[in-house]
Order: structure tokens, then C-alpha cells, then sequence
């Protein structure tokens, strides 16, 4: 663990995608020190400031400083993302391990069904899903839940596979060591790391996906300050009051390079060899 | 040859009956009733009846699901509440549209991709590619509904190159309306492209028959063009392929966005209105329309590369 987060500090990207983050954390944290103002009081005397020096950001129609906003915005797009990441991910890997480990018809089962619901593209499958469900948090986790995990598990059964068939997995066998804790001990912590390093990409990709799902009134409803929604309300405004559309945008590329980076200082970190 | 396709096509076939089978429980567990949202609060309970028979709702599951299979077998796909069509027809009206788009887009990803991954890769390791891995990064990293916006309001609004959204007539009008759009989706395919084309030209670079080209006397550029280059970019044709259903994906939103009138924007459409045969057949023809398009790559690729007809 140890040598490992050396690495990571050492490789410039991840480095530069830990403080990157870790800068957002601390201002979504500290907001009250950052910012003066209230993410949801309207103040019409002040509507539609351009940025300057008391408000970064500008202001919005109702007067609302728009960098508050986007670091309260933070909060949920940050809390969206990483359970939509992580979530599948724990299901994805278990899903791969078994269907690795145990091979036959749990395999072929469990391939079958992830070749199915790949074939589908990602935003058709979870626009619809929420679409059928209804708008709303709940079944926006639901969405990402039911597709998200393909691609971890698709990872961690290839590993397994490779890693099953190693001296030291069959010597446990031998030891008559039971399936779950050869799993779980000896072939986890092996397979698991290129399903980590994807799992930032994938952060890269759901915090636009849960932002875009809130363009179509289907994801996290107002009056939150989710990002998405942000762009949403200020796409009436776009032409007089650009910062509305440009800032929120912005805040989302910028957690999606803190991820790439990150990613990037992982793969160096976890894959010394590559 | 013709026995590799006919593998591949047997393959499918599983494929194709988990997606129909997936397309009609998605909708099975739509809250509500359909009928009554169609019919609105103040039908009868006997219209309801009726109107639950006529579209088979009154029917056992297993029953409404070999309808559902035998639409989908005739090609008709169902009758959409809202239009009052097949929905086969609302489909292959809006099909080109999507296809084109999907196309122009991978022609733009392709166009931005190629110089960026040969001068990373020929230059890897030093600031050149390193800059250009950061622009890739960059661009992945920005949503695709927001660029959408800031591309309408810079060259829409501000300096009116291109219209807002719709379709024109004739190639090379909507060759110009589609660039923006196109253009969202290009950008986000490059950084795929990119990658990938430039970790194989730096593999391809390290293999034997290079060294043999070189060692015949060829001229460096004549060894990139003929030997590197073209080997690189048959790996790029299935790296194209198998992201075709992010292509794809990418349109849905972009589509709408841009008003124009293809599967994407139909599904958003249908979604809203509710409109569930029209949602159950658009996702079965968008998991073939990926399902047919990871076939065709996998056959040009046999042709272009002997090798993997072995497998």
C-alpha cells in the first residue's frame, strides 16, 4: 500500500489529479470561507452579473452567485458519479471473479448476458431505464447499477481466468483452501487492479452521463444546483449571459481531467511493469 | 472465409434473442399504466378494457413477449401510441439520418485523430506527445451536451457559420448543418482513436518486418507510409467498430440538441410521451443496428488481416 501511493505521488498526472481533486474537495468542504454568498437566496438587484472580482463566476437570473453554486453543485455531482462508479463496480467484480473462477455454465451464463446488455448503447440503455422508471435519484442509481457493471466484470473474469491457471492458485487447492477465500485473499488483489484503473475513466464519463440525464428533466430535479442542471437553466440566458453556460461545463471537465489524471498516475502506480 | 460469417452470424443469434427478450422486460416494469396514459383520467373502465385487449396487455406475459418477438420477426416492430404508425416506418425514416451522422462523425474523429497519433507517436516520450495526451484528456473530459452549447453559441450565434439544428436539403447543405453536431461526436471519437492508433503505430514501429523493410533500403517515409501506417490503421477499422455503439450512444444526445430528426431524438421523444412500443422497438434496432456494425468489422477485418480468419 504503502510503495504504491509513493508511486502515484512520483507520476506528475496522478499527483496533478490528487490535488486537482483534492483542491475541489476542500472548497466544497470550506465553501462558507470561499464564498460569502447563499447557493439558493435570490438577490434580483444582482441578476445576471458578468464575472468580476466579487462574483468569480458571475450571477445568475435570480441574482445567485453562480461559483457558490457550482461548489454546491459539487456535492451532488461528486456523490452521484463515484456511487454510480463504485457501486457496479463491487458487483462487477464478483460477478467476473465467479464467472472466472468457476467457469462452465456460470460463465457461459453470465457472458451471455453481459454480451446483451453491451450490445445496447450506454445512453440509449440508461436514458431509457430512468425514462421508464421516472425521473429522480433513486432510479438514477438503479440505471447505472443495472449497466454499469458489465464492463468490470468482462475485466475481472479475464484476470481470473489468466490467474486461476498460476501455481500458486492451484497450490491452494491442494491446501484445500475454500473457493471464497481463494478468491477473495489470493486472486482479488491480483485482478482487481486493471479494474480500477477503468474505474477512472468511467468516473470521467458518468459524471457527464449524470449531468446529461438531468438535461432531459431526468435526473436530479430542481431546484438542486447539480451541475447539468446548471447548463439546463442557463441555456435561455446563453446569449447575454454566457457565464451561466460556460462555468458549470467547466466544472465538469475539470473532475473529469482530476479523474483521467488520476487514472493515468494509477496505471503507473499499480501496473509497474507497463 | 464464408465459413467464418457463417460462424459469426450463428453467434448472433443468442445475442439477438437476449436483447429482444431485455428490450421487453425494460418496459415491464414502467410504473403505471400505459393505457390509462394514453387514454387519459377520464376514460371509462370498459375503454380501458378494450383498449388493453387490442393492444394485448391482457395477456399473459410469455404470450405478449412472442407477440413482441413475432413484430420485431415481421419487421414491423409494433404500432406507436403517439403517431399512429408502425413503428418500422418512424424507424427507417429516421435510420439514414442517424447512419449519417454516425459516419460523418467517425470521418471527423478520424480526420483529427490521424495527424495528432502520428506525431505522438513519433515523437513519444517528448513534450510534442505529451501536450497531445493532455488535449485528448481535454476533450474526453469535457460533456458532449455542453460543448453542444458552447459550439451554438460561438459559431451559431456569434459568428454564424453554421444554423442551430435541423436538416436541409441535399449532400452538401446538410454536409454544412450536420458539421456541429457531427462535430461533438467526432471530437469525443478522436480521443478514442487517438489512443489506441497511437500505442499500435509505436508497437508497429518495433516489429521484425519494419526492420526488414528498412534493411531492403526503403526511405523512412516509404517504410511509415507502406509498412507502419497501413498496418496501423487495419487495427484502427475493429478499434472504430467495436466503439461504434459509444458513435452511436453519442448521437442520442447530440441529436436532440441539434433538432435533428433521427433515432436519438425520436427515443428522447418517445420516452417522454411515453410512447413504450416505440421505445421497446428503437432499443432492439439500436443493439442490432451495434450488434450488425461489430459483424461487418469483424469480416473486413478477416479480409484486410489473413490472421484472424485462423481464429
Amino acid at each position: 500500500m504503502k510503495p504504491m501511493l509513493h508511486r502515484l505521488l512520483r507520476s506528475p498526472a496522478g499527483l496533478g489529479g490528487l490535488v486537482m481533486l483534492l483542491a475541489l474537495l476542500i472548497a466544497v468542504v470550506a465553501t462558507p470561507l470561499v464564498s460569502p454568498y447563499d447557493p439558493y437566496a435570490l438577490d434580483f438587484g444582482n441578476a445576471l452579473l458578468p464575472p468580476d472580482a466579487t462574483h468569480w463566476f458571475g450571477t445568475d437570473n435570480f441574482g445567485r452567485d453562480i461559483f457558490t453554486r457550482v461548489l454546491a453543485g459539487a456535492a451532488y455531482d461528486l456523490r452521484l458519479a463515484t456511487t454510480c462508479v463504485f457501486g457496479p463496480m463491487l458487483l462487477g467484480i464478483l460477478v467476473g471473479l465467479c464467472a472466472g473462477y468457476f467457469g462452465g455454465w456460470i460463465d457461459v451464463a453470465l457472458m451471455r448476458l453481459t454480451d446483451v446488455v453491451w450490445a445496447f448503447p450506454f445512453y440509449v440503455l440508461v436514458l431509457t431505464i430512468v425514462g421508464v422508471l421516472g425521473p429522480g435519484e433513486g432510479n438514477l442509481y438503479i440505471a447505472f447499477f443495472l449497466v454499469n457493471w458489465i464492463g468490470y466484470a468482462r475485466i475481472v473474469r479475464g484476470e481470473t481466468l489468466v490467474i486461476a491457471r498460476l501455481e500458486y492458485v492451484q497450490a491452494l487447492s491442494i491446501l484445500r483452501f475454500g473457493p471464497a477465500r481463494t478468491m477473495l485473499r489470493h486472486i482479488l488483489p491480483n485482478a482487481v487492479t486493471p479494474a480500477i484503473v477503468y474505474s477512472m475513466s468511467d468516473l470521467v464519463l458518468t459524471v457527464q452521463a449524470v449531468a446529461a440525464l438531468s438535461f432531459f428533466g431526468l435526473g436530479v430535479q430542481p431546484p438542486a444546483p447539480e451541475w447539468g442542471l446548471l447548463i439546463v437553466e442557463s441555456v435561455d440566458y446563453m446569449r447575454d449571459a454566457p457565464w451561466m453556460t460556460i462555468f458549470p461545463g467547466l466544472a465538469i471537465a475539470f473532475v473529469g481531467v482530476a479523474f483521467a489524471l488520476l487514472g493515468e498516475g494509477l496505471a503507473a502506480a499499480l501496473q509497474p511493469r507497463g | 472465409m464464408l465459413r467464418l460469417i457463417l460462424q459469426r452470424v450463428m453467434m448472433l443469434v443468442p445475442v439477438l434473442f437476449g436483447i429482444t427478450i431485455l428490450s421487453f422486460l425494460l418496459l415491464q416494469v414502467m410504473p403505471g399504466d400505459p393505457v390509462e396514459h394514453a387514454m387519459g383520467t377520464r376514460a371509462s373502465a370498459e375503454d380501458l378494457a378494450a383498449m388493453r385487449r387490442l393492444w394485448g396487455l391482457d395477456l399473459p406475459l410469455w404470450q405478449q413477449y412472442l407477440i413482441f418477438l413475432r413484430d420485431c420477426a415481421t419487421g414491423s416492430f409494433g404500432f406507436s401510441l403517439f403517431y399512429k404508425l408502425p413503428v418500422s416506418r418512424l424507424v427507417l425514416e429516421r435510420l439514414p439520418v442517424t447512419l449519417a451522422l454516425a459516419l460523418y462523425s467517425t470521418c471527423i474523429g478520424l480526420a483529427i485523430a490521424l495527424p495528432f497519433a502520428i506525431l505522438a507517436a513519433l515523437r513519444r516520450g517528448r513534450l510534442a506527445d505529451v501536450l497531445i495526451r493532455q488535449l485528448f484528456v481535454l476533450l474526453l473530459a469535457m460533456p458532449p451536451f455542453w460543448l453542444c452549447f458552447v459550439l451554438i453559441l460561438e459559431a451559431s450565434l456569434r459568428l454564424g457559420l453554421f444554423p442551430t439544428g435541423g436538416l436541409g436539403t441535399g449532400v452538401l447543405q446538410n454536409l454544412h448543418r450536420l458539421f456541429l453536431p457531427a462535430l461533438v461526436v467526432g471530437l469525443s471519437t478522436a480521443a478514442l482513436i487517438e489512443q489506441s492508433l497511437r500505442a499500435t503505430l509505436i508497437d508497429t514501429m518495433k516489429a521484425d518486418y519494419v526492420d526488414t523493410a528498412r534493411a531492403k533500403g526503403l526511405s523512412a517515409s516509404q517504410v511509415f507510409r507502406r509498412h507502419i501506417l497501413r498496418n496501423s490503421l487495419i487495427s484502427t477499422i475493429s478499434v472504430i467498430g467495436v466503439r461504434v455503439s459509444w458513435i452511436i450512444g453519442g448521437t442520442v444526445v447530440v441529436e436532440k440538441i441539434f433538432a435533428v430528426p433521427g433515432l436519438g431524438g425520436l427515443l428522447v421523444d418517445a420516452i417522454q410521451a411515453r410512447d413504450f412500443p416505440v421505445i421497446r422497438g428503437l432499443t432492439v434496432c439500436f443493439a442490432v443496428l451495434v450488434v450488425l456494425v461489430n459483424l461487418l468489422t469483424d469480416i473486413a477485418y478477416a479480409l484486410a488481416d489473413p490472421r484472424a480468419r485462423l481464429t
